[in-house]
This record gives C-alpha cells, structure tokens and sequence, in this order.
C-alpha cells in the first residue's frame, strides 16, 4: 500500500513537472511578458506567501470561500433535510434550486452589485447563491439513501428526533457532505475571483485584476497559484479527514 | 399489566396495505387472535408472504393495525410508542449492524438511546459480546466479522437493553447450518436464563421445533392454522407428531395457494 502511494506520489509529480517543463520551453520562444520563466513563477509566488500584506489577500480570498462554503452547506442541509421528508416541498423547492443552477456565476455577480452595497456581502451573496444548490441535491441525495432496515432497527429503541438525527441520519449523510465539499470548493474557488475580480477591493481576485493591468503575467500566474494551492491543500485535509472519518468502509486490496 | 394478563395479545387483528400499483388493496393479516404469556418462546411459522413480518412490525409498533386490537405488556405499541422505550429487544433477519460503528458501538447503540450512563453502558455492552463469545473483537468494524459474529452482535444489541420481550423475525436464516444450530441453542439459553418472552419468526419447521414453547402456524393471510404446545418433557415421538401435522398444514397452504 505504501508503495502504491509512493507510485501515485511521483506520477503526480512527474505530470506537474512535465506541465513546468512545457511552459518553461514555451518561455524560450516566447517573449517573458508572455510565458515568464518557471523559476520566476516560483519566486513571485514565495514572495506573495511570505510577504504580510499580499499573504492578506490570499487569506481573504480564503475566508471568503470558506464563509459562502459555510453558508452554503448550513442552508442547503436545512433545506434538504425539509424536502427530504415531505415530496409536496420538494415538489415546490427542487425546481427553484434547478433554476438557480442554470443562473451563470456572472449573473449572480451582476445582481449582488445591483442590489447590495457591501463588499463583503455581496461576495458571500454570490458564493452562498452559486453553491447552495450542489450541496442541497447532494445531502438530499445523501438523505434519500437513508437504509430502510437501519432506520426500523433504530426506531425500534424508540429514539427521540435529535437522537436518530445524531445516531442514524448525520452518519449517512457525512461520505455525501464531504463529497459536496470537495466538488464544491473547486467551483467556490473559481466563483470567488470572479465575484472580487468585479466587486472587491481586496483578496486573490482583485491581485488578478492589477496583474491584468500592469500586464504582469508572473505576477498573475502567481497569484492563481495561491488559489490553485489553497484549493489542494484543502482538498487534501477533506481528503484526509474523509479517510479518517470513513475508515469503517471495507477496501479491497485490488484497490489500493 | 394486571398479573396473569398475557404478555402479548392480539384480538381479531387485522392489517390491509394499499397494493403498490394502487390498484386496490390486500389484507396481510386477517382477525389474528393469539396470546403470549411471561417466560414464553413462541415460534411463529408460515410460508414466505403470510403475514408473519406484518404480524411482527404490528407488535414492535412499527406499524398500526387497521382493525382489532394489539396489546402489548397491556398496552398498544403503536399509539403509546415511546412507553416501549427499552421494553422490547429486535434481532431481525439481517444483522442491520451501522457500519460506521464498531461492535462495542454496535451493541451500545440501544443503551446511548436508552440514555443510560456511559461507563455503565459501556460495561453493559462488553459483558454481552464476552456473553455471545465475542471477546476480542470489541473494536472491529462490522465488515471485519464473519456473517455469524454479526448476527452475535446483533443479538447482543437486542439483549444489551435487558428488554422484557425479543422479536426475532428469522434471524439465522442466512447463516449456514452449523452456526445457526450453535446461535439458536445460545439464544434459547440466553432466554430462559434472562426470563425473557420470545416471539421467533421463522419458515423452517425444525427451528420451530428445536426453539419453540409453542408453535403458530399462519395461514395466509395472517391467521393462526395451527397451534401446538412443545415442552421439554415432550417425547420424541409426540414431537414427530407435531411435525408431521405442521407439514401436513402447510402442505394444505401450499396447494390452496396454487391456481
């Protein structure tokens, strides 16, 4: 098992430093401004870690996507745990989230500056509206697949609401919330430079835009590094806790 | 429950679904009447379809009967669902075992229900997996254990609440013979000895006959077709008698079933 890990370690490796050797050629041909140097790509971006104020903005950008995360789950949960027991609501409420899921990442970024005058909520706005209904038809798929037998094996200890939600619902439902997080953290992640490519005044979004400006092309790949980085590390620690959390499931060894 | 009253009874129960497509319905169970008393094994046998799991979910108060009356400990199980709390132990066909919990997790399930404190729970939990032989595997996860260690564990779960009354809906049906005969003897043992009433479903004659105080034969619909009172002292050949009309019963269902 190890080993296979340590194999899966290096393939990754070896495509991302194959990717760094194409832009690298790339560089050769092309003028800087276009395809700057890989080792210059890799000093800017230590440069934006290490400085204070622009590590700021990536921590901004990263509480933002958390927040429309956050916000995101606690609303979509509710609701579908409210549809998930009655068809009539459901009836009502999945084709408005169907709707909404039709509505481009920019439209909502259009309405939140129409309608709203804070910054920051507007983005929460924007995150919360782009991500709720993945994680609504997720956790209400998680929800529906609810085991018939376990639920008539624990009512029949007459639990009360809160007890079967702790003991029966909330471990269904966990392998499809931390699926939702996962899918949606990518999509949080791209939503969130654009709603502060249009509307902040701070955070990895705005940076891209003064990149744009100053048509900085290290610099802007700098920054989207920080958004591709943060997006793995995260990536990695629901990852990390899916493994931990799930260590009941049984793996074949064909799998590992 | 006044004293001497039955543990469990039924008066002229009787349940209808709505059939699946909608068109219509159908009576699973039809003016059942039968008693239970304290301390009793009551096997119930009946073909697949007769009413049997009907008759079980009506006195777990899963499901409420559309006529008659169902009393159990003298009360109704549907209507008056949470005075059960405690009161009665499943073990059903399956183990139903929570995958995300281990075996102690498994067995302490009912006692976190039940409220009861930790420690003792957990103390409670343990004794009974030490009880079904189980020692050891404390820890494991469910699909770590063998399909007869799950069903221990499940009767653990059952047991661990020291219930008055224990619904057993085939539970060693899809266990191979050898360890079913090993289960259902620790189960009759566990029983007597834990003064429990026990009501166990089954469609194998022999299992009937190797658990049972008593045996109710269901017609189909849920109707008693035949009843018979065992007893230890019973001699063989009386035994083989009573098998034979229990075959002879269900040879009659058979063939009224067939068009």
């Amino acid at each position: 098992m190890r080993n296979s890990r340590t194999l899966r370690v290096l393939q990754a490796a070896a495509g991302i430093g194959a990717l760094a050797a194409g832009w690298q050629i790339l560089s050769m041909i092309f003028p800087h401004y276009l395809f700057p140097p890989v080792p210059e790509i890799i000093s800017r971006t230590i440069e934006v870690l290490i400085t204070g104020s622009l590590l700021a903005d990536v921590l901004l950008t990263a509480a933002r996507i958390f927040g429309g995360l956050f916000g995101a789950f606690i609303l979509g949960g509710l609701i579908a745990l409210f549809i998930g027991q009655s068809k009539t609501a459901e009836n009502f409420v999945a084709p408005v989230l169907t709707f909404f899921q039709g509505i481009p990442a920019l439209s909502w970024v259009v309405f939140a500056i129409i309608w709203f005058h804070g910054i920051e909520f507007r983005v929460l706005f924007i995150m919360v509206m782009t991500t709720l209904p993945a994680f609504t038809f997720q956790i209400l798929d998680a929800f529906r697949s609810m085991s018939k037998d376990l639920f008539e094996m624990t009512m029949s200890f007459r639990p009360s609401r809160w007890t079967l939600f702790r003991f029966l619902v909330v471990p269904t439902i966990l392998p499809g919330i931390l699926t939702a997080w996962k899918v949606n953290l990518g999509n949080a992640a791209r939503v969130v430079v654009v709603a502060e490519l249009v509307g902040a005044t701070g955070g990895v979004g705005y940076q891209l835009l003064r990149q744009q400006q100053l048509f900085d092309m290290a610099g802007a790949m700098a920054w989207t590094l920080q958004l591709v980085l943060f997006v793995l590390v995260v990536q990695q620690t629901i990852t990390a806790l899916e493994n931990w959390l799930l260590r009941y499931r049984a793996v074949s060894e064909r799998a590992m | 429950m006044k004293n001497g009253e039955p543990i469990i009874r039924f008066r002229d129960v009787t349940k209808i679904f709505p059939r699946p497509d909608g068109r219509g319905e159908f009576t699973a169970v039809d003016r059942l009447s039968f008693e239970i008393d304290k301390g009793e094994i009551v096997a119930v046998l009946g073909k697949t379809g007769c009413g049997k799991s009907t008759m079980f979910n009506i006195v777990a108060g899963l499901i409420e009967p559309s006529g008659g009356e169902a009393r159990v400990v003298g009360h109704d199980p549907f209507r008056e669902f949470n005075f059960f709390r405690g009161k009665i132990g499943i073990v059903f066909q399956g183990d139903r075992l929570m995958p995300w919990r281990t075996a102690l997790g498994n067995v302490l399930l009912g006692l976190q229900i039940l409220d009861t404190e930790p420690k003792q729970a957990e103390e409670t939990a343990r004794q009974w997996l030490m009880r079904l032989g189980l020692s050891g595997h404390e820890h494991d996860y469910p699909h770590a254990l063998s399909g007869g260690m799950r069903q221990r564990v499940s009767i653990a779960r059952a047991f661990a609440v020291d219930p008055e009354i224990l619904l057993c809906d085939e539970p060693f049906s899809s266990l191979d013979e050898m360890t079913a005969r090993d289960l259902r003897a620790e189960f009759v043992r566990l029983v007597r000895q834990n003064n429990k009433t026990a009501v166990f479903i089954t469609h194998q004659i022999t299992e009937a006959m190797q658990i049972g105080d008593r045996v109710l034969v269901f017609h189909r619909p849920a109707r008693i077709a035949y009843e018979a009172r065992l007893g230890a002292r019973m001699n063989e050949p009386a035994r083989r008698d009573v098998s034979e009309e229990i075959m002879r019963v269900l040879a009659i269902e058979n063939r009224a079933d067939k068009p």
